[in-house]
């Protein structure tokens, strides 16, 4: 049943059902409402959670690494400055292999300070070995929640997971969303089931020193994980659209690429702006398609090369700039169709905020169709 | 950003798709701030704002001749203004309805307190007829409870039979 | 080895690693003129200086570097370094 709530609230009620039993979080702008309602619920004993207030970020995560290590699902959820100074528990996360799930309320990162919205946040965590989910509107926030629990904890995958949507743009809207039942999420997610946790009859030390004999074996086997969640999601999105008619079975979404000779390539919220300019684009016979990327991490290479298939160009709208190279999901666009004979345009669009019009995606399709790219998109040069 | 929430869920309560969000910042009572809606019979996907609204609501008039409000606007469209003088000095585009209410006299005595939006709620209601009284009030029941529930119904119910008389 | 999910391990590795291999000099400690004072498994870094039955100090070879910290810090000049035949 559609209920009409904002997108922070959806979160906080989806992850209340996926029963977290330890969560700990640093409140901080536009994740805010999400932690405050979970607060909220486990202070109203609607959750059978342990709330742990922490200093910090980096305190949040540190928490919650030493939750799961002790075989309690967790949660956490934070954005921008908050997610940099959680860098380095995240790769300890990573390689401790812990299926923490913490959702990314996206936001650009300072300097200069903005609170608004782009994905440079959880894009700069791309190495750090944690699955990264984005969503295009909030129904698809709430069911990746659950997805994630179900890949992450895994004993083919056992990594962290980021459930990325947009900061404001999402977090902040209020839309129709259908929430599963507690019965129905049960049915779903059973309880975490740990592979090996702290426990003080048999002792073990979690991320151990790792001599130049073993350091690159433990790597390559993190990595392994990565590729195996590949199977992992579409196993756990196919058994989701069994059970509530929402279908995840694929990592790229494709959208009227069928005979599209140029396609736009998108992450996020972006992506239902840019459906609506196809839509037009369509009605006036300009064969226009998009690719929304549901999982940058593992990266879909060979998905995306063969859902481009058959196109002659395509534009990459990326919500993040890797300084000094280019947009990140362009740079990657680029590897995977590398030798395809199709020409890539990145262009670097939305950062801090700044509003997409279906008419801006529109003149992207027009650069990229004119051989113009790799550029930032709607550089006002008049403050330069 | 209360009275958009507010009437986006009284429009889906309604039957249609809809959508709320503020222009997206630091939001303060009082401070200048601006929200937006869309209503659709389909899902609606475009997250961009509202740059050519069909409604306007305007909640403080000061703010009329700092701000073009009417930017955007074109012939057709309606817009809902909260104001103690229906002669205000503003550019109003060519073939834009207005409805002027005094929603702050309406708000101070049912409520008690200068809060607009659910006196505007129903003054956009009647002028528009975008959401019918039925899903306005049980919008307002969900939000609202025990006294301040009918408080806020009866402001609403003001403000709609008011403009639902001039429409 | 098989490496372990998420680079895991029992605690007390470290025992298997018989440091005391890498020495030249090992301490003799001097029971005799012990005050017992245990300055000198305060500052031990391998901590591998035991206290005995009697109050008194002994280091456990199997572990201990020869660094000679001990040595000089005992205030009675009770434990010498000595150089080790192999």
């Amino acid at each position: 049943m559609l209920e009409f709530m904002e997108g922070s609230h959806a979160v906080a009620e989806i992850v209340k059902r996926c029963r977290p039993q330890v969560i700990a979080a640093y409140p901080i702008t536009p994740q805010t409402h999400i932690v405050e309602d979970l607060a909220q619920m486990v202070a109203n004993c609607e959750i059978d959670a342990e709330y742990i207030t922490v200093e910090s970020e980096f305190s949040a995560l540190s928490a919650c690494l030493g939750a799961s290590a002790a075989g309690s699902r967790v949660y956490s959820a934070t954005t921008s400055q908050g997610l940099a100074l959680m860098f380095e528990v995240c790769f300890n996360a990573a390689g401790m292999r812990q299926p923490i799930v913490m959702t990314i309320a996206n936001r650009s990162l300072g300097a200069p300070l903005s609170i608004w919205n782009d994905q440079q946040d959880s894009i700069s965590l791309r190495d750090s070995g944690w699955l990264q989910f984005y969503a295009q509107d909030n129904q698809e926030t709430a069911d990746l929640h659950m997805i994630a629990y179900k890949v992450c904890e895994d004993h083919d995958v056992l990594l962290p997971a980021f459930v990325c949507f947009d900061g404001f743009i999402l977090s902040h809207t209020y839309e129709p969303v259908s929430l599963p039942t507690q019965e129905e999420v049960d049915a779903y997610l059973p309880a975490f089931n740990p592979y090996q946790r702290l426990d003080a009859a048999a002792p073990l030390s979690f991320g151990m020193y790792a001599t130049p004999e073993y350091y690159t074996e433990f790597r390559y086997e993190i990595d392994q994980a990565l590729y195996r969640a590949k199977d992992a999601f579409v196993r756990a999105g196919r058994e989701f659209g069994e059970q509530f008619g929402r279908d995840y079975s694929a990592l790229v979404e494709g959208y009227r690429l069928e005979d599209a000779d140029t396609a736009l390539v998108a992450m996020g919220s972006i992506c239902g702006t840019a459906k609506d300019a196809v839509d037009e684009m369509r009605a006036a016979g300009r064969k226009v398609g998009l690719l929304n990327i549901r999982m940058f991490r593992p990266f879909p290479a060979q998905e995306i090369a063969d859902a481009l298939k058959g196109v002659s160009t395509v534009a990459v709208l990326d919500k993040n700039i890797s300084l000094g190279s280019g947009g990140a999901v362009g740079t990657e666009v680029k590897a995977a169709l590398y030798g395809s004979g199709i020409s890539v345009y990145d262009y670097i669009i939305a950062l801090g905020g700044r509003d997409v019009r279906k008419r801006d995606i529109a003149a992207v399709v027009d650069l990229a169709e004119k051989g113009e790219g790799d550029m930032f998109y709607g550089l006002r040069t008049e403050v330069l | 950003m209360t009275a958009a929430e507010l009437i986006a869920f009284a429009a889906f309560e309604g039957g249609v798709f809809s959508q709320a969000f503020p222009a997206f910042g630091v939001e303060r009572r009082g401070a200048p701030v601006q929200a937006f809606v869309r209503f659709s019979d389909e899902k609606i996907r475009l997250r961009s704002q509202v740059y050519e609204p069909d409604y306007i609501i305007v909640q403080d008039p000061t703010l009329i001749g700092d701000v073009d409000v009417f930017m955007g606007m074109e012939a057709g469209g309606i817009a809902i203004i909260n104001t103690e003088k229906p002669d205000f000095d503003a550019m109003v585009p060519k073939g834009v309805k207005v409805y002027a209410i005094d929603a702050t006299t309406i708000a101070l005595e049912e409520l008690g307190v200068p809060i607009t939006n659910t006196t505007l709620m129903g003054a956009f209601a009647a002028a528009t007829g975008e959401i019918q009284l039925e899903p306005l009030e049980h919008a307002l029941r969900s939000r609202f409870s025990g006294s301040m529930a009918d408080k806020n119904v009866r402001a609403a119910e003001r403000a709609y039979n008011l403009v639902g008389g001039a429409a | 080895m098989a490496l372990r999910i998420g680079c895991v391990a029992p605690p007390g590795r470290a025992l298997d690693n018989k440091t005391g291999a890498w020495r030249v000099f090992k301490p003799v400690f001097d029971p005799e003129t012990c005050s017992k004072c245990g300055m000198c498994t305060t500052v031990c870094p391998e901590g591998c200086v035991r206290e005995t039955e009697e109050g008194t100090f002994e280091p456990d070879l199997d572990y201990c570097k020869g660094c000679g910290i001990c040595e000089e810090v005992c205030p009675k000049k009770s434990i010498r370094m000595e150089k080790e035949e192999k």
